[in-house]
């Protein structure tokens, strides 16, 4: 899960992390009186987006005036922002964030992970601030500190001081770096964060360190003791699409292409979109219905995958071992007589009871068509695409 | 032979009283599975499935003996009772459990640490199927009836794709030594490199069939102990070619988030190494085949 920026400065400085001060707002009116509030002659409004890139994109804007930070604001909401992370539909802007200026002397780059090979929280840091951490990897890697936290002892101060000082901070301000550095650490430890990044890291003119930008996202399998970073969750950042399907315990990415996909099982369903891929076809949709693919699942899946406009066909692929194909089979049937579907749906069937569950599908009556393999499903579903869209296109020509 | 468990390893089923624990216990005992008691915190005394409960898995061990535990216990408590288990000096647990927090398996791995290499227990999962020795033992959730008892070793993530493999090398009549999974999370117990030490030194063990997907370093790992230390066949399929970048793709793990987890990388490093790729997840039993008749 991940929450805004204004979010998480909020976290951090609980931590002890330092923040310029800011406001946020939800109308133009708002923003003016934030910045009224805070003082001071410059601004700079910030659009809440969950993505990063939003400065390339018009998504922050310096202001000298209250009347420039109406301007902006105004100019933000509502607005769709494409940047190279949201994916192409973008990320509309319902919040801005107006925060003071700042006087930058430095930018540096401070990160937490959880860092697989090591199993351990690790520590990313660079005195090169201000772009991508990917990008200072690759122009700058010896820029880059890395340090490993023991879970036992937790992060040590001396740990802290080492990155702090190969950051290159002056003895005054190392004191200052190592409970920012310790912030971010407790942060990101005490309330199951997966990623905390401050980036950029600033040492304003006056020699305060702040962190300027700020993106944390959290453990999903953590949120049932973290009701209050559950409360931070913005819905209107997340794919509609995934969204319903989570409140439903289901778990779905929409893709670009146009067969959807109905699976059981976490690697058999992206196994299903590769064999898609291979045929020739494009996946609609990554979907895991669980491993049990009850018939309740199972319908819930179909009402799913049919809310994509894009899907011209479906493919059920369900390896049934624990429960059986007979019943997979019923629920297949009941969901399509409840909901029937105007697409071709392709179902394989594998596991137990399998030809009881082939024979229930066919004395149904519902129309499927039905596959033994994973390549044969995955080509029938691609030519099942193929011919509706000629046929279309037909039509189309005819009329 | 087999790794890890056979028809003779004592096991205990922790959160044995539960819906499900109830339900796979069940299915584990019918496979002829030595299940000699469970664990559940205040219901000690109790009898269930014909086996006794305990209220401590210690007070299990020293009443039966047991080396195994099978950890079905729900995500808040999973990672407790995994630590439980190894401070019990049990050998070998298998945890199911989908959605334990990292974190909690960040401290299970630095508890597990506490222990010297020869005594400390192996945990395989969480988020996994559990483990297989066809014909002898069952300690998951899989479906037994799918594996033949032979001489491929099994070690994947996932679980249905996992059944996909063994089902498609029992059409050919090809067996399976023992099955393993390691599990769809992000921070598990054993690794891919882990489990192929272990069929590397199983005289029964003759292949193996590696099933990995997008995300984390494992695969990479796995490919260089294939390099240095293995000298029977590997046959590998990596689930997730069509994957985006930065996409949860239901596993926790199961996320491309840094140089080199994507599918093609990892396939391109396996092969390097002399692992027979499969391309397709269609073509895993086909690969198996063709890597026996050229090992015989």
């Amino acid at each position: 899960m991940d929450i805004h920026e204004y979010q998480a400065k909020e976290i951090l400085k609980g931590f002890g992390v330092k923040i310029p001060p800011g406001g946020l707002a939800y109308s133009p009116e708002q923003a003016t009186y934030r910045a009224h509030e805070i003082g001071g002659e410059r601004w700079v409004v910030k659009a809440q987006v969950h993505t990063g890139g939003r400065g390339k994109v018009g998504g922050v804007k310096l202001c000298d005036n209250e009347q420039t930070v109406f301007e902006a604001a105004n100019d933000m909401f509502g607005k769709k922002l494409v940047t190279p992370q949201s994916g192409p539909n973008g990320k509309i802007v319902y919040r801005v964030y107006v925060e003071a200026g700042v006087d930058i002397e430095r930018e540096l780059y401070l990160g937490f992970v959880l860092d697989r090979s090591t199993e351990r929280i690790m520590v990313v840091a660079s005195a090169s601030g201000g772009m991508e951490i990917e990008d200072i990897a690759s122009s700058e890697p010896d820029s880059i500190v890395r340090s490993i936290v023991d879970p036992a002892a937790g992060l040590s101060d001396f740990q802290a001081r080492e990155i702090a000082f190969s950051l290159g901070f002056a003895n005054t301000q190392i004191q200052q770096a190592v409970a920012t550095i310790q912030g971010g650490y407790r942060a990101f430890r005490d309330l199951d964060a997966t990623m905390v990044e401050i980036n950029p890291l600033v040492v304003t003119r006056q020699g305060a360190i702040m962190a300027l930008d700020a993106k944390m996202g959290f453990d999903d399998n953590a949120m049932f003791r973290r009701p209050e970073i559950s409360e931070l969750r913005d819905k209107s950042q997340e794919d509609p699409r995934e969204t319903r399907a989570a409140d439903r315990g289901l778990s779905y990415v929409g893709l670009d292409g146009n067969i959807g996909c109905i699976v059981n099982g976490a690697g058999l369903a992206m196994a299903t979109m590769d064999m898609i891929k291979l045929a020739g076809g494009e996946p609609a949709n990554f979907l895991d219905i669980g491993g049990g693919a009850s018939a309740e699942r199972v319908a819930k899946a179909f009402r799913l995958v049919r809310s994509d406009d894009k899907v011209e066909a479906i493919l059920v692929n369900i390896f049934a071992g624990i429960n059986r194909c007979d019943w997979v089979a019923q629920g297949v049937v009941q969901a399509l007589e409840a909901n029937p579907v105007d697409v071709p749906v392709i179902v394989r069937l594998a596991g137990t009871h399998v030809e009881e569950g082939r024979a229930i599908l066919v004395d149904s009556g519902v129309t499927v068509i039905m596959a033994s393999t994973l390549s044969e499903a995955a080509e029938k579903a691609v030519g099942a695409c193929t011919l509706q869209t000629s046929t279309t296109a037909q039509m189309a020509a005819a009329s | 032979m087999s790794i890890l468990i056979d028809k003779s390893t004592p096991i205990i089923v922790q959160g044995i009283t539960g819906r499900t624990g109830m339900f796979h216990t069940r299915e584990m005992i019918e496979y002829g599975t030595n299940v000699v008691g469970g664990v559940v915190p205040g219901r000690g005394g109790e009898t269930a499935l014909g086996v006794p409960v305990f209220n401590t898995v210690k007070q299990a061990v020293a009443q039966t003996g047991a080396t195994a535990s099978l950890v079905i216990v729900p995500p808040p408590f999973a990672a407790d009772s995994i630590m439980e288990a190894a401070d019990a000096g049990i050998r070998l647990a298998v945890s199911i459990t989908d959605g334990i927090p990292a974190q909690d398996m960040m401290r299970v791995k630095r508890f597990l640490r506490r222990y010297r290499q020869q005594n400390r227990m192996c945990l395989l999962g969480p988020n996994c199927a559990g483990i297989i020795t066809p014909g002898q033992a069952l300690a998951g959730i899989m479906p037994g009836h799918i594996y033949l008892p032979g001489s491929v070793g099994i070690v994947g993530r996932s679980g249905t794709l996992g059944y996909e493999a063994a089902s498609q090398m029992k059409d050919r009549g090809i067996g399976v030594s023992t099955s393993v999974g390691i599990g769809g999370d992000p921070i598990n117990g054993s690794s891919f490199k882990d489990i192929l030490a272990l069929f590397e030194q199983d005289d029964d063990t003759t292949a193996i069939v590696m099933i990995g997907e997008i995300g984390g370093p494992q695969e990479a790992e796995a490919a260089n102990f294939i390099r240095d230390h293995m000298t029977k066949p590997v046959v590998a399929y990596i689930a997730g070619l069509t994957a985006p970048k930065g996409k949860r793709m239901g596993h926790a793990g199961a996320i491309i988030s840094a140089f080199g987890e994507s599918a093609p990388e990892k396939v391109e490093l396996l092969q390097e190494v002399g692992a027979l790729i499969a391309t397709t997840p269609a073509e895993i039993g086909a690969t198996v085949h063709d890597a026996l008749r050229q090992a015989a």
